[in-house]
């Protein structure tokens, strides 16, 4: 295939890049191993020295730690499930030939374009405001009590927020994989005698699935860190403070980067411990 | 049971009418062929024979019942795809018991036909396989397996054995002409291959431009083609078309006289010409030959003539096998 030279060559070229890469990822992770058995606080002497495994059996003793890995685990399974089901069905729909689909399919994909700062704010003051927003109004107008949406419901909140932005994303790649399935084969199927809901089950579904497999884990790798959306709707109040959210608290709030540090290795523990299990689920899609 | 009728039949897609209304008749357990070039509607008709495309106008009966409006599953036809549209996913066990268990049938009665059908199609040892490792000609046997365990009224194929090469095409049709004989089964083969329309056709039904030409069995269509159209598209080599004093002598526009009918001398003839390129084929000789006015004329002559290239010859057509024309390229 290549000869000797040009895969030198190759290598050469890549060089820069790989290393590039390398230095991106392992300086940060580098970083947080060290300051993480570390007892370091900015604003209060800074590095005091070593800390050995104080920092993390303290992020992990505290009471705030296994809510908040229940929390990521909800919010990443919630939107996920969410943004499935309804992709599958608006690429289903927007698969169909209609009038304007041009500019309907711009329209479902717009919401990704909007910044997740951005989109949680319009969310929380434009719809879910207790007395000012869109919800609020449809709730008196059916002579129902406005509900307090970022308190009382708030997961389903936070849920509904972010999976109106990974949505598009979920529908987009779907979509893709909706339309490059054989038209021949549903119409064998068709004269098979298969209704719409067996073409599904049994054609239309199988041929997503590695479509599917991508959704899922491209949207855990970003879902499992989202920051933005909490921080401008409940700041991390009402049991919806995520891992992520808890190490910000501890690294910001308390002013504490070794506790924090300590929070971002179990983050990424946790985070490895989902990729096994979407691998073990769903990974054998991608092969073949 | 497969009698299928069509009657006043047209399809238009959008404002461009593809089929115009046309009628056929298709008796029970007989073997049509659709034949026609490229965009001439073969697949529209079968498309709207299975059930895939509404028509526009007209009605099909099936078994003398109406089904212009039935759905694909409902006209109990079976259809074998240019691609063989066989589910990838499913091992070719399961594809071809994917319309038995549509059908609901007790998975018992299902596996005998699964594996009479397999033994008859030679298809035992690659049932655990997915279509995606097998071979042109499997994979196609595969699609032929699906369709018949169905115990379908009548086969529609749509050009099956284009993706097969020559060796292969020429067996998978004595194979497909092998299992009409044994289902009886009516088949509606589309293709655009003349010489598949004349080996395997009870009935050729040529099409050109969506409207039907002429039908009838393969030797009528020889012998008595109604237009220079089909006088042309039957036969291969081609049928040579003559207008000039040759025609006018025998009061026709133009005159049509198939190769193979064509007496060929080096003394003398009817036309005069020069040998071009001759195509050797051992049983037959091929001889494309250059006319002093700049026609062409091809010749079938026996295998062992001996022409060279740029050699002079004479050649005369068989009286009672030239075929005359009109104007309007109507059979005389
Ligand atoms: N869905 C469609 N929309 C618009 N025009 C179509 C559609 N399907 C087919 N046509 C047109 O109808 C004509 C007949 O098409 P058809 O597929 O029946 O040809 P065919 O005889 O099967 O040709 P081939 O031998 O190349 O398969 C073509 O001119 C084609 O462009
Ligand atoms: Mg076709």
């Amino acid at each position: 295939m290549a000869t000797q030279q040009s895969r030198s060559a190759a290598r050469l070229m890549m060089a820069p890049a790989v290393i590039l890469l390398l230095g991106w990822m392992l300086v940060p992770l580098t970083m947080t191993l060290w300051f993480s058995f570390r007892k370091y606080l900015p604003l209060r002497g800074g590095d005091l020295g070593w800390a050995g495994f104080d920092n993390y059996t303290r992020f992990i003793g505290s009471s705030s730690f296994w809510p908040s890995v229940q929390a990521t685990l909800v919010i990443v399974g919630g939107v996920l499930i969410i943004t499935v089901v309804l992709g599958i069905i608006l690429a289903l729909l927007l698969d169909q030939p209609m009038w304007g689909q041009g500019v309907v399919r711009i329209l479902v994909i717009a919401p990704f374009f909007v910044m997740p700062t951005v989109s949680a704010l319009v969310w929380k003051n434009m719809f879910m405001d207790p007395v000012n927003g869109l919800f609020a109004y449809v709730w008196k107008f059916f002579g129902a009590a406005p509900v307090e949406w970022l308190s009382q419901a708030s997961m389903q909140s936070i849920i509904m927020i972010v999976s109106w932005q990974w949505l598009p994303f979920a529908t987009l790649i779907l979509l893709t994989a909706v339309q490059s399935l054989d038209s021949e084969q549903l119409e064998a199927a068709e004269m098979d005698g298969a209704s719409f809901m067996s073409r599904f089950w049994y054609l239309i579904l199988p041929h997503l699935a590695r479509a599917i497999t991508i959704v899922v884990l491209i949207q855990t790798i970003f879902l499992l860190s989202i920051f933005a959306e909490i921080f401008v709707t409940t700041g991390g109040a009402f049991g919806t403070k995520t891992l992520s959210y808890l190490i910000f608290q501890r690294v910001l709030e308390s002013q504490n980067v070794g506790l924090g540090s300590a929070g971002g290795v179990y983050a990424i523990i946790l985070a490895n411990i989902v990729a096994i299990f979407l691998m073990r689920i769903v990974g054998k899609n991608l092969d073949a | 049971m497969g009698s299928i009728t069509l009657s006043k039949v047209s399809k238009s897609f959008g404002d461009v009418e593809v089929i115009p209304p046309l009628d056929l008749e298709i008796n029970d357990g007989e073997f049509v062929v659709f034949v026609g070039p490229s965009g001439c509607g073969k697949s529209t008709l079968l498309r709207l024979i299975a059930g895939l495309e509404d028509l526009t106008s007209g009605a099909i009966s099936i078994d003398g019942a109406d089904a212009t409006n039935a759905s694909p599953a409902k006209r109990g036809l079976a259809m074998v795809f240019q691609s063989y549209a066989l589910y990838p996913h499913m091992s070719v066990r399961k594809n071809i018991n994917f319309p038995l268990k549509m059908a609901g049938m007790d998975q018992a009665e299902a596996d005998k036909r699964i594996n009479a059908a397999a033994k008859v199609l030679n298809l035992t040892d690659y049932l655990d396989r997915r279509p995606g490792q097998l071979s042109g000609g499997q994979r196609q046997r595969v699609a032929i397996g699906r369709a018949i365990v169905r115990e379908p009224s009548a086969f529609l194929f749509d050009e099956p054995l284009s993706n097969l090469d020559a060796a292969l095409r020429v067996n998978m049709r004595l194979e497909i002409c092998d299992l009409h004989k044994t289902l009886a089964t009516t088949m509606i083969y589309v293709t655009h291959d003349q010489v598949e329309a004349m080996t395997m056709a009870d009935k050729i039904v040529v099409l050109h431009d969506g409207y039907i030409e002429q039908v009838g069995s393969p030797l009528e269509l020889y012998e008595s083609p109604v237009n220079k159209f089909v006088a042309g598209f039957i036969g291969s080599p081609k049928m040579n078309f003559v207008t000039g004093p040759s025609a006018q002598k025998r009061n026709a526009d133009s005159i049509g006289i198939r190769p193979e009918h064509i007496d060929v001398s080096s003394e003398s003839g009817e036309w005069e010409g020069v040998v071009g390129v001759s195509e050797h084929l051992g049983s037959d000789t091929f001889l494309h030959v250059k006319l002093a006015d700049g026609g062409m004329i091809n010749v079938r002559a026996s295998g062992d003539l001996k022409v060279k290239y740029g050699e002079k010859i004479f050649m005369s057509p068989q009286e009672e096998r030239i075929h005359r024309f009109d104007p309007q390229g109507l059979t005389i």
